[in-house]
């Protein structure tokens, strides 16, 4: 899939298909991911369909389906209770901006240092802070409600065992909302807490004072989600790669992120990335090109528009129970046998990740601590020099940097010879401290009337050695 | 002849390795071919749990260098398919479309709950492939 015609007509049939089904799926969450804001539906649904149609033109990745996400979802709850739905949408924007900008300075290339520790802390604080947010929702809702929610549940882990065609989610809001109208059983459906879109969406402004106030509003919330956005839709971009075997830019996907929330912002849509469950749903369904991303956010539109009245009935519990099984596939449930077999320090930057994201309630905060912490636990790590003595001389082990110095200043405290000899064959000299540091050994040696020869410099830090003495 | 095994790195699956690496021993102008795919379904966690994508691609590899080591040993000539999917369907595809004359595979795969939700890959695969099959216990 390497021209642009391939990548759009290279499989025609099956991206419709594959589209089709990821429009489906898409609807559950996007509705849930509406309550967990606590805004109109139609904020979530737009910005699926706008995220889907215009990622599908300009995105790095074909097949890759972004729309509203859980993720950001959370991120933006602060900003919607304390100022409300139009400083959401120029948040949204200001996020567009920032990550169209991040991509053109090739920011892609940053995500080599988000170790798998970091992600994976994400990934579970996500699927834990996706389950909370279901719970009220769940609890006081009386018997019928937990019913409900505990049979939808088992039904989307029990239809893909039988038929996988068209996703289990749908299917069990379907047959339960069926069953709750025909019962008669009264439970809170979607329609008493939200309308849903009866048209397409519509071009406008934010309405919000354009001045210095608003941009301290939105500034951080638009960080948050540039992180976020961008290490959930790299995240699965290198997925999708994986499973199609075939290469994407990365960079290109971080400009179209931007490009997709920058217009989403204008047409009423909350700020969106890409779904790593729907992505892999788009592959598995046979999808693979750009047709099937835009044919996604076209069916979810067609449906919702069509539907909406339908739709406004589903009850609640119905939802819940679906995104409660949404949350557990968000949940690495592997992690744990990684907390027994990963090394300690990998371990813990898993943990305090989780902890600072659910302390918090900012996945953006917890994946930028983790990954300076893993970048101070990795110094630590190879900081570990060692300096061995012998009848040939002292022998100097591990690199020789800033964090490593001292010890190997101390470990020539107690010279007792006349002359000695020291082997940098198994080191490697990294900046002015490393030479800094021989130099001070040298002087004070030779203070002591000891002569003092070095050996074994390979050529890179013999230059350094040269250059700065 | 071709003489097919599916690997997917369990010990169940070495056993019907060693059973197919014995089978081809004893026929002179047999080859092995090792089919090893990649599930779809755990595409995710799998990056997840991989430092990069290449430490992925060294631990899918790890998978098949046992059978591959074991069929040196004994002189065996192997053809390694590595291939991504859905696991039955992909081997049924492939051993169905290169006419491969007798598929070895393992009873089961990795875990018995894995089993009891999706249905074992061997079942699906001994119903639909076209060669005859052995399934090691």
């Amino acid at each position: 899939m390497h021209t642009l015609k391939q990548q759009w007509f290279g499989n025609v049939r099956a991206d419709i298909l594959a589209g089709i089904v990821v429009g489906l799926a898409l609807i559950p969450e996007a509705l849930a991911f509406a309550f967990i804001l606590g805004v109109d539906p139609r904020v979530a649904l737009y910005a699926s369909f706008t995220m889907a149609v215009i990622t599908s033109f300009v995105g790095g990745r074909p097949g890759l389906i972004s729309s509203a996400t859980g993720a950001m979802a959370l991120v933006l709850v602060s900003l919607v209770a304390n100022h409300g739905l139009q400083y959401l949408l120029a948040a949204t924007i200001l996020t567009g901006v920032i990550q169209f900008i991040l991509g053109l300075f090739g920011v892609a290339n940053l995500m080599r240092f988000i170790p798998n520790s970091v992600m994976l802390g994400f990934v579970n604080a996500l699927g834990i802070m996706i389950f909370i947010t279901q719970l009220p929702y769940l609890i006081g809702g009386g018997m019928m409600t937990y019913v409900f929610a505990g049979v939808t549940l088992i039904l989307v882990y029990l239809i893909p065992r039988f038929f996988t065609a068209i996703p289990a989610p749908l299917i069990a809001i379907v047959v339960m909302t069926g069953i709750a109208l025909l019962s008669g059983v009264k439970l809170q459906s979607i329609g008493d807490i939200g309308s849903m879109p009866n048209s397409l969406p519509i071009f406008f402004l934010p309405n919000i004072p354009l001045n210095f106030e608003t941009l301290k509003i939105i500034l951080p919330y638009a960080l948050a989600l540039s992180v976020v956005g961008l290490l959930e839709s790299l995240l699965t971009s290198q997925v999708l790669d994986d499973m199609t075997n075939t290469p994407s830019n990365k960079n290109t996907e971080a400009r179209g992120q931007g490009i997709a929330n920058f217009i989403t912002g204008f047409f009423g849509g909350m700020a969106g990335c890409a779904l790593i469950g729907q992505s892999i749903i788009n592959i598995k369904s046979g999808g693979r090109g750009r047709l099937s991303t835009l044919t996604s956010g076209i069916f979810l539109m067609f449906l919702i528009i069509v539907l909406g009245d339908v739709v406004v009935k589903i009850p609640m519990p119905v939802l819940v129970g679906v995104m409660i099984m949404v949350s557990a596939t968000t949940f690495n449930w592997s992690s744990f046998k990684f907390l027994k077999q990963a090394p300690k320090s990998e371990s813990l930057v898993m943990l305090i990740t989780v902890a600072i994201i659910l302390y918090t309630h900012n996945l953006a905060i917890g994946v930028v601590i983790g990954v300076i912490l893993s970048a101070l636990f990795f110094v630590a790590k190879i900081s570990r020099v060692t300096v061995t003595h012998d009848l040939d001389g002292y022998k100097v082990k591990g690199p020789l940097f800033f964090a490593s110095t001292t010890k190997f200043i101390q470990s020539f405290d107690n010279v007792s010879e006349n002359e000695i000899v020291i082997n940098f064959e198994n080191s490697q000299l990294w900046d002015e401290s490393a030479v800094a540091a021989i130099y001070k050994v040298k002087q004070k040696l030779e203070q002591k009337g000891v002569k003092v020869q070095i050996q074994g410099l390979n050529s890179s830090s013999e230059q350094l050695y040269k250059r700065l003495t | 002849m071709k003489i097919a095994v599916a690997i997917d790195g369990s010990e169940n699956a070495l056993r019907a390795a060693k059973h197919a690496i014995t089978l081809c021993k004893y026929l002179p102008d047999a080859h092995l071919e090792i089919i090893y795919v990649s599930d779809y379904n755990k595409a995710k966690d799998e990056r997840l749990l991989s430092q990069s994508p290449e430490s992925l691609t060294l631990k899918r590899e790890k998978k098949v260098h046992p059978v591959l080591e074991l069929a040196k040993d004994v002189g065996v000539k192997t053809k390694l398919t590595m291939l991504k999917g859905n696991p039955s369907q992909e081997i049924i595809k492939y051993v169905n479309s290169e006419e491969i004359d007798q598929l070895v595979i393992g009873s089961r795969g990795l875990n018995t709950f894995q089993e009891m939700v999706l249905g074992s890959v061997s079942h699906k695969v001994m119903k639909h492939v076209n060669c005859p099959i052995t399934i090691v216990k």
